[in-house]
C-alpha cells in the first residue's frame, strides 16, 4: 500500500493524470482538459488539500462529483470551472447544510483529475478516494450502489450553469434520467452524485485512490528503462501481451463508444492474436475464442515505451502496446459488485476468473 | 499554363541551404544543386534556379511544375522571429473560460505572438445549435482594443468544425472595424476537432502569415527573374502539394513539410520502404520512420516549438543537433545547441574563419568530415569531442524513440549536415549513405503528390454508415482533383470514424484523405 498523500501539487497533478490513464481501463477521456483546468486553478489558490474521511467529522456532507457523456464533446466544449460551486450550491440548497469535501466519482481519465481544479475553485478540501477505483460507463456502477445508497439528489449541472437535481426511484432510473439530459445539453455536463456524510461514505468508499494513482505516475516517471517492473512493484501488473495494433472498429451504440482492437503479439508474443472488446472502458479481452480477462479487473492498453494508459478514442493502428491488467477492487468481486460490472452486466456470457489466477505478474 | 507535367523542379530552402533539383516525368534526377540559404529569399531561389536550369539541356519552356519546400514557418516558430503579433478571440464563453487561450504555450513565444486576447459569447453545440447567443459587441469590444497592435488576427469558436456560423460573424465584424488587409485566420479551415489544439494551430497560422508572404512573393520574383512561369506549389506537412495562394491563408501547413518531403525523397533515393531516416540540417534534425515508403503519422498531437496542436503529421522527434548548431560551455559541460548559426555557417563557424564553433567544427575535428580549415579549430579539441559525443547521444535517443521494432534496421542519413553522424548508432543495422543524400529534401518536393482532407462532424440523420463514408470520401476526392490530382488516379490513402459517445442522434466525426499524382492532363 502506498502513503497517503495530504495534498496535491502541480507535479502531483500531472502524476494523477498518467495514473488515471492506467487505472482507466481505457475510458474515461483524455484528462488533459482535467489538467490544464486544475492546474490553472491551482496556480491561482495553491495545491489542493487531500483529506481522509476520518480527517471529517461523520456527519460532514461529501459529494463525488465527475463528468459525465463524451470526452469528446468535453475537448471542444470545455467547462466553464465553476462547476463544483454550482454543484455545492445546488446540494446545500437542497439539503440544506454545508457541503464539507469534494470526491472524484471515478479514478479514471479525466474524472480523475476534473474534481481537483473544482475544489481548487471552490475552496474545498478533496476526499483521498473514489466510487469505482477505476473508470466504468455507468452511474451506478458506483460502490454505493452495491450497499443500496441512492445517487439521488443527483445534480447535472452544464457550462450554462443551468441545473437539473433528480430524484429517482432508483439508481438505474439516475443513470437513464441524467443520460437523457446529457444528451439534450450537448454530449457532455457535470455532476454530483451519491451525496453522503463521511459516516455512510466510509462503508462504499475505495479509500486512497487518489494517491495511488498519483503514486501510479509518479512510478512511471522515475521508473527510467523498465516502467513495467516499477508498474508491477507499485500496483501488481498482469501483461497479457506485448503487441501492435492491428485493427481498431470503433461504433456508437445505444449512447456509448462500443467495439474491439486487434492486438497482434510482438516480441516474446510473437504469434499471437488478442482482440480488446470495449464499451468506453475495456471490458474482456479474448484469445482464440477465449476470455482472457474481462471486467471488472482493470484492463488497459499501455504504450510499450512509456507505460502511460491510452484511451479508447486515442487507439491507433500500429501502435506499439502492452495489455495489462491490474486487480479490481475487491468490493466489485463480491457477488453483487460482479452483477453490477461484471461480465455478464455487459453482455457477456462468460464467468468472472480473477485475473491472478490466470495469469502473472511481471516480475 | 503549361499541359501536362514535364520538367519539375523541386526546391527546399533550409534554415541553412537551399538545395534544387530537376527531375523528368520518369524521376530522373537531371541536374542538383546546392547553396548557402540566403537571407534574401528571392536570391537564394533565384541562384538555385538558375544553377539547375543552366544544368538542364533542354528549353526552359519545358519546365511546367516548381515544387518548393521550405522550413521558414517552422524555424519562425522555433526561433521565435518574424511571427505577427496576433489578437486571439475565442468563442465559446461562459464554456471553456476554465482554460484560456496560451495556456499551455511557453511564455517567450507567448509574449512573442499575443497583442491580446478574449473569450467572448458563442460557439455551438455538436449538434450545430448555437450554446448561447452570439454577441457582436464583444466581438466589436475586442477588435477595438487590440485595433493597433494586433498585425493578424485568429478566430476560434467551439464546435466550428461543424457550425463555422460564429466564427464568420466575428471575422466580418473584425473586418469592418480592422480594414480589408488584416490577415484573419479562422479555425475552422485549419484544425481538427479539440479546441485548444485547434485554436493553438489557429494562432501559429496568424502569426505565420508574414513569413508566408516573404516566402511566396520570393519564390515568384526567383521564377520571373528566370523567365519561367511553371506551375507553383509549396509543399505540406503530409508530404503533399499546396497552391501558392493556398500558403498564403494556410502558411501553419508548411510546417512539418520539410521532414515530410526528406523521408518521401529518402525513401525514393536510398530505395527501401521500411527504415528510420535521420535528416540533419543546419538548424536541427529530424528523426523519423518510414513505413511503406511514407513517413509514419504521429498519432498524438503534435508539439510545434513547444506548443500542442493537432495536425497530422510525420511522427518525429527534433532535437537540436545541425551542421550550424552552436557548442557551448566547458568540455566537463558542454552545451550543444539548440541555437545555431542557421545559413550563416560559411561566414561564423571556426573552419570557416569565423568565431563560432558549431558541429560542423566538431565533425571535422573528430575527423568525419574535411572541409574548411581544420587548422582552425586548435584548442578546441576538448570541447567540440566532448559536443560530438553529447550529439551522437542525442542521435541515439531519438533514433530509439521513433523504431518501431527492438531489432536493429537500416538507418538513411539525408541532409546536407549528415556528415556529422557517427558510423554506427545503437540498434541500427546499417546506416545507408544514399547518393544525392544532401538533396533528399528537394527530391521529395518534386515527386510529392496531390491531396485533399475533409475532417468533419456528420449528423448520420437516418442515412447509413456507408452513404456518409462515402460522402465524406467523396468530397476528399474531389478537393484532391480541384488541388491539381490525376481524377484517375486519386486514391482514398486514410480514413477514420469516430463515432461521439453519449448521444441520442447518432453523430461521428470522419476524418479522410485523398491523394494522387499531378494531374497529367
Amino acid at each position: 500500500m502506498t502513503s497517503a498523500l495530504d495534498r496535491l501539487d502541480e507535479q502531483d497533478l500531472l502524476d494523477l493524470s498518467v495514473g488515471c490513464t492506467v487505472l482507466a481501463g481505457g475510458g474515461g477521456g483524455d484528462p488533459r482538459i482535467g489538467v490544464l483546468m486544475a492546474l490553472g486553478a491551482i496556480r491561482r489558490t495553491g495545491p489542493v488539500p487531500l483529506v481522509a474521511l476520518d480527517d471529517l467529522d461523520p456527519d460532514d456532507l461529501v459529494i463525488p462529483a465527475g463528468m459525465i457523456g463524451a470526452p469528446t464533446v468535453m475537448v471542444e466544449k470545455i467547462p466553464h470551472g465553476r462547476e463544483g460551486d454550482v454543484i455545492r450550491a445546488a446540494y446545500e440548497a437542497r439539503l440544506g447544510r454545508p457541503v464539507a469535501a469534494l470526491m472524484p466519482m471515478e479514478m479514471g481519465g479525466i474524472n480523475g483529475v476534473l474534481p481537483v481544479a473544482w475544489a481548487a475553485i471552490a475552496g474545498l478540501p478533496l476526499v483521498d478516494g473514489d466510487l469505482m477505483g477505476r473508470a466504468f460507463p455507468e452511474l451506478q456502477m458506483c460502490t454505493p450502489h452495491l450497499y443500496d445508497i441512492p445517487v439521488s439528489p443527483l445534480v447535472v449541472v452544464d457550462e450554462r450553469s443551468q441545473v437539473m437535481t433528480f430524484e429517482t426511484m432508483d439508481n438505474i432510473w439516475g443513470e437513464r434520467l441524467a443520460r437523457n439530459a446529457v444528451s439534450r445539453l450537448g454530449g457532455c455536463a457535470c455532476a454530483g452524485l451519491y451525496p453522503m456524510d463521511a459516516r455512510t461514505a466510509a462503508t462504499p468508499m475505495l479509500a486512497g485512490t487518489v494517491s495511488r494513482a498519483v503514486h501510479i505516475g509518479r512510478t512511471i516517471r522515475q521508473a527510467g528503462d523498465d516502467p513495467f517492473r516499477a508498474l508491477d512493484d507499485t500496483v501488481g501488473l498482469y501483461p497479457l501481451l506485448t503487441g501492435k495494433v492491428l485493427d481498431v472498429d470503433r461504433r456508437t451504440a445505444g449512447g456509448f463508444v462500443r467495439g474491439s482492437a486487434v492486438i497482434e503479439g510482438t516480441e516474446k508474443d510473437a504469434g499471437r492474436l488478442v482482440r480488446l472488446e470495449f464499451q468506453n472502458e475495456n471490458l474482456v479481452a479474448m484469445e482464440d475464442g477465449e476470455a482472457l480477462a474481462t471486467v471488472p479487473d482493470i484492463i488497459t492498453l499501455l504504450d510499450r515505451h512509456t507505460a502511460h494508459g491510452i484511451v479508447t478514442e486515442h487507439i491507433r493502428y500500429g501502435q506499439r502496446v502492452v495489455i495489462g491488467v491490474f486487480r479490481a477492487p475487491d468490493q466489485w468481486r463480491s457477488e453483487r459488485g460482479l452483477a453490477t460490472v461484471g461480465p455478464r452486466a455487459f453482455g457477456y456470457d462468460i464467468d468472472y476468473v480473477p485475473v491472478e489466477d490466470r495469469h502473472a505478474r511481471v516480475g | 499554363m503549361p499541359g501536362s507535367v514535364d520538367l519539375r523542379i523541386g526546391i527546399d530552402v533550409g534554415g541553412t541551404n537551399t538545395d534544387a533539383v530537376v527531375l523528368d516525368a520518369a524521376n530522373t534526377l537531371l541536374a542538383k544543386y546546392k547553396t548557402p540559404t540566403t537571407p534574401d529569399l528571392t536570391s537564394g531561389i533565384h541562384a538555385a534556379l538558375e544553377a539547375v536550369l543552366g544544368q538542364v539541356d533542354q528549353p526552359i519552356e519545358r519546365i511546367t511544375h516548381v515544387m518548393l519546400g521550405t522550413t521558414h514557418a517552422t524555424n519562425a516558430i522555433l526561433e521565435r522571429r518574424d511571427l505577427l503579433r496576433v489578437g486571439v478571440l475565442r468563442i465559446g464563453a461562459p464554456a471553456t473560460i476554465s482554460i484560456p487561450p496560451f495556456s499551455d504555450w511557453p511564455d517567450d513565444l507567448r509574449d512573442a505572438v499575443s497583442a491580446g486576447e478574449a473569450i467572448v459569447p458563442g460557439g455551438c453545440e455538436v449538434t450545430g445549435e448555437p450554446i448561447v447567443p452570439f454577441v457582436p459587441e464583444e466581438v466589436a469590444r475586442f477588435c477595438e482594443k487590440v485595433k493597433g497592435t494586433a498585425q493578424a488576427l485568429a478566430i476560434s469558436a467551439v464546435f466550428s468544425p461543424v457550425s463555422g456560423d460564429h466564427e464568420q460573424q466575428a471575422e466580418q465584424i473584425a473586418r469592418e472595424i480592422l480594414g480589408p488587409d488584416i490577415p484573419i485566420s479562422l479555425s475552422q479551415g485549419i484544425g481538427a476537432l479539440g479546441l485548444l489544439e485547434r485554436e493553438n494551430a489557429c494562432i501559429l497560422n496568424a502569426a505565420l502569415v508574414g513569413v508566408a508572404h516573404k516566402v511566396v512573393h520570393g519564390l515568384r520574383e526567383a521564377l520571373a527573374r528566370n523567365g519561367i512561369d511553371p506551375v507553383a506549389f509549396l509543399t505540406q506537412n503530409d508530404g503533399t502539394l499546396m497552391g501558392l495562394d493556398y500558403v498564403l491563408r494556410f502558411p501553419v501547413l508548411t510546417i512539418g513539410s520539410g521532414p515530410a518531403n526528406s523521408m518521401r525523397g529518402a525513401c525514393f533515393l536510398a530505395d527501401v520502404t521500411d527504415a528510420v531516416v535521420v535528416d540533419v540540417g543546419g538548424t536541427s534534425s529530424d528523426v523519423g520512420m518510414l513505413l511503406n515508403g511514407f513517413p509514419r503519422e504521429s498519432s498524438t498531437p503534435t508539439d510545434i516549438g513547444g506548443v500542442r496542436t493537432n495536425f497530422r503529421m510525420p511522427d518525429l522527434v527534433a532535437i537540436a543537433v545541425g551542421g550550424g548548431t552552436k557548442v557551448a560551455g566547458t568540455p566537463g559541460a558542454v552545451m550543444v545547441g539548440p541555437e545555431s548559426v542557421g545559413y550563416r555557417l560559411r561566414q561564423e563557424a571556426l573552419i570557416f574563419g569565423g568565431s563560432t564553433p558549431t558541429l560542423s567544427d566538431a565533425a571535422v575535428a573528430g575527423g568525419r568530415a574535411a572541409f574548411g580549415d581544420a587548422a582552425a579549430l586548435a584548442g578546441r579539441e576538448e570541447l567540440l569531442a566532448a559536443a560530438l559525443t553529447r550529439a551522437d547521444e542525442l542521435v541515439a535517443v531519438a533514433t530509439d524513440q521513433i523504431k518501431t521494432a527492438r531489432g536493429p534496421i537500416p538507418l538513411v542519413a539525408v541532409g546536407g549536415g549528415s556528415v556529422i553522424l557517427p558510423d554506427e548508432i545503437a540498434g541500427v543495422a546499417e546506416i545507408i549513405r544514399p547518393e544525392n543524400y544532401d538533396v533528399a529534401n528537394a527530391i521529395g518536393a518534386a515527386i510529392a503528390s496531390v491531396s485533399g482532407q475533409v475532417d468533419k462532424v456528420f449528423k448520420l440523420a437516418g442515412r447509413d454508415r456507408q452513404e456518409v463514408l462515402d460522402l465524406a470520401c467523396g468530397a476528399a476526392r474531389d478537393e484532391a482533383i480541384s488541388a491539381g490530382a490525376d481524377p484517375r488516379a486519386v486514391e482514398i490513402v486514410e480514413v477514420e470514424e469516430i463515432p461521439m459517445a453519449y448521444l441520442t442522434e447518432p453523430v461521428v466525426r470522419i476524418r479522410v484523405k485523398a491523394a494522387g499524382p499531378l494531374s497529367q492532363m
